[in-house]
């Protein structure tokens, strides 16, 4: 299976949580390659994609932060305009849902990237792979 | 094999229990009357005299003393031996108002210390154990009797008091502990930051725990277990009839001895003092039989609770009183609903979160509200907020059927409600600030 794990980490909504979070991150030399939080009124999740998930969510763990690791699958894609809508057409067409999405735009060779939440991973590599959309490792991850 | 501290006592027939008790309170009774006026002025009131009370067949004549009677007697009211047979004070903490203060003979003390020493051996302990003493010192009945029950027996005894989580951690890899005692809360605190240092139940050799001093429900003992990898066992006691070691645990932990040959229990109706039969759940009541200098006369625990004398695998012929559903002080009444601390805690537990939680109950429009502050953890979370919002909800719906109210539930971060190393606040209830 292509898919790589993103960290999930869960937010109190309180002022400060967020900064103490990224303190973390930062302290132990984590870098970051996107992140997007989804929130309620009582509390959010963050969510991220960093070169060493494991170190992270050993790290996050040991300063009381609740958190999972989730297999998410990551795309590559030109940047160009309706490449997206290009996607979610193969998607739609697989019959696979998207719990939630986010993109991140890379530093120089005109590329996208999106992590994808679907409910079934095997079925997002096969519809990807069959469709000819580049599917990104870990270690493509920690490369960029 | 079941150890005993004293055998002669703890297996007794039940005849030569009675006649013991009988012996025991009909001295008491009469010495209670010539040294403590207060209590003879209730009597008096009563219309009962030394002379009326034959046997603990009698004892239901006799008037009830309460919390409050302590309050008003303070200090000295209920004393019953001159200050200069006393030794030892040791008092209540004094949260719920007036502070009580019970005074000890040494003779007292060695009774007292005598109970936990049966407390000791009944969870397998002798002068081979190392015995790990992390209630508080001073004051509070914690510290002391168990320190003292630990020396009769002759364990080797640390003197630790409360507080210093990793200095105990510390103590207890370096020096072996095997014999824990402290609060259940402060035991579950100390298993949580044993596993936060990076230990796990190998480096330790701790085999059982001794814990009390506020109520805990069957999933935390559980919890406990495996978080220290040992057996827990209950003890009960309250400052007013010495501390702990009232009642004890055994190996078949399935509710607590009680050391009637020292304090006589009754189950009463708590409404209309009634003494109702064993294995009716009532307000539990104590008469101290053997204590010089305080001695208590059916004095009202507010604990609720069971007894029963079905007969002890452990060989012990003592009566037994379940684990107290709860004090009557600790019961919250919300929106006409009686909810025990406990309740919530038993259903926390079987849902897979920690027992650290904050009751927040108040009023707002008039109506109660119950707020239950929870800590997510690793297992509960998810990286959707659906799935996190469905496990809310089942909490929600699993306090729903437990307490037949519905709390709103807040998931917060890790380790943000604060530990307790002594007896742990569960509750505010703010509703006493707008009164």
């Amino acid at each position: 299976m292509k898919t790589i794990r993103q960290i999930s980490v869960f937010v109190e909504n309180k002022p400060g949580r967020l900064s103490a979070i990224t303190q973390i991150l930062k302290d132990n030399a984590i870098d970051i390659r996107a992140l997007s939080i989804a929130d309620t009124k009582d509390f959010g999740i963050l969510r991220i994609i960093a070169d060493d998930p494991d170190k992270a969510c050993k790290m996050l763990r040991q300063a009381a932060c609740t958190v999972t690791l989730t297999e998410v699958v990551a795309i590559c894609i030109d940047d160009v305009k309706g490449r997206l809508s290009d996607v979610m057409s193969v998607i739609n067409d697989s019959g696979i849902n998207v719990e939630y999405l986010y993109a991140f735009l890379s530093k120089s060779d005109n590329k996208a990237s999106i992590i994808l939440r679907v409910d079934d991973n095997e079925k997002a590599n096969a519809a990807f792979d069959a469709a000819g959309i580049a599917q990104l490792s870990e270690d493509d991850i920690k490369a960029m | 094999m079941a150890n005993y501290w004293n055998k002669e006592i703890e297996c007794m027939s039940r005849e030569d229990m009675k006649k013991l008790q009988d012996e025991r309170l009909v001295a008491q009774v009469k010495h209670v009357y010539e040294n403590v006026p207060y209590y003879k002025n209730l009597m008096d009131e009563k219309g009962v005299t030394p002379d009326d009370i034959k046997s603990t067949d009698d004892l239901h004549k006799l008037p009830f003393l309460t919390k409050a009677d302590l309050r008003e007697a303070y200090p000295y009211g209920l004393l019953a031996k001159p200050l200069s047979d006393c030794v030892r004070i040791q008092s209540t903490s004094g949260t719920t108002g007036k502070r009580v203060v019970a005074f000890y003979t040494q003779n007292d003390i060695d009774l007292w210390e005598d109970c936990c020493a049966r407390a000791i051996v009944a969870v397998g302990g002798t002068k081979d154990d190392v015995c790990q003493v992390c209630y508080g010192y001073g004051l509070f009945t914690g510290g002391p009797g168990l320190n003292g029950g630990s020396h009769k027996v002759g364990c080797l005894t640390l003197p630790m008091s409360s507080g210093n989580t990793e200095r105990q951690i510390q103590f207890m890899t370096d020096l072996g502990s095997t014999i824990l005692c402290c609060t259940p809360s402060y035991a579950a605190y100390i298993g949580e930051t044993l596993h936060d240092m990076g230990y796990t139940t190998d480096d330790i050799k701790l085999k059982a725990g001794i814990f009390g001093a506020e109520p805990w429900t069957e999933e935390m003992r559980r919890s406990i277990e495996k978080s220290l990898g040992i057996k827990a066992y209950d003890i009960y006691g309250l400052t007013e009839t010495s501390g702990p070691g009232v009642s004890f645990e055994c190996e078949e932990q399935t509710g607590m001895h009680i050391n009637e040959d020292h304090f006589y229990p009754e189950i009463i109706n708590p409404e209309t003092g009634e003494v109702l039969p064993d294995g009716e759940v009532g307000e539990l009541v104590f008469t101290s039989l053997t204590k010089e200098a305080f001695p208590l006369i059916r004095y009202r625990t507010r604990d609720l609770c069971v007894l029963t004398r079905k007969q002890c695998s452990c060989g012990r012929t003592l009566i037994k009183m379940s684990k107290p559903m709860g004090r009557s002080d600790d019961m919250l009444i919300i929106r006409g609903v009686n909810v025990f601390p406990s309740q919530i805690e038993t259903v926390l537990i079987e849902q897979g979160y920690t027992p650290n939680y904050l009751i927040e109950v108040d009023r707002v429009n008039n109506t109660d509200t119950l707020d239950i502050n929870v800590e997510m953890t690793n297992e509960q979370f998810s990286d959707t907020i659906k799935d996190v919002q469905a496990k809310e909800k089942e909490l929600a719906g699993a306090m729903k059927t437990m307490l037949g109210i519905n709390p709103k539930i807040h998931l917060v971060s890790p380790k943000t409600i604060t530990r307790s190393e002594g007896k742990a606040v569960r509750v505010i209830d703010k509703r006493k600030l707008h009164d």
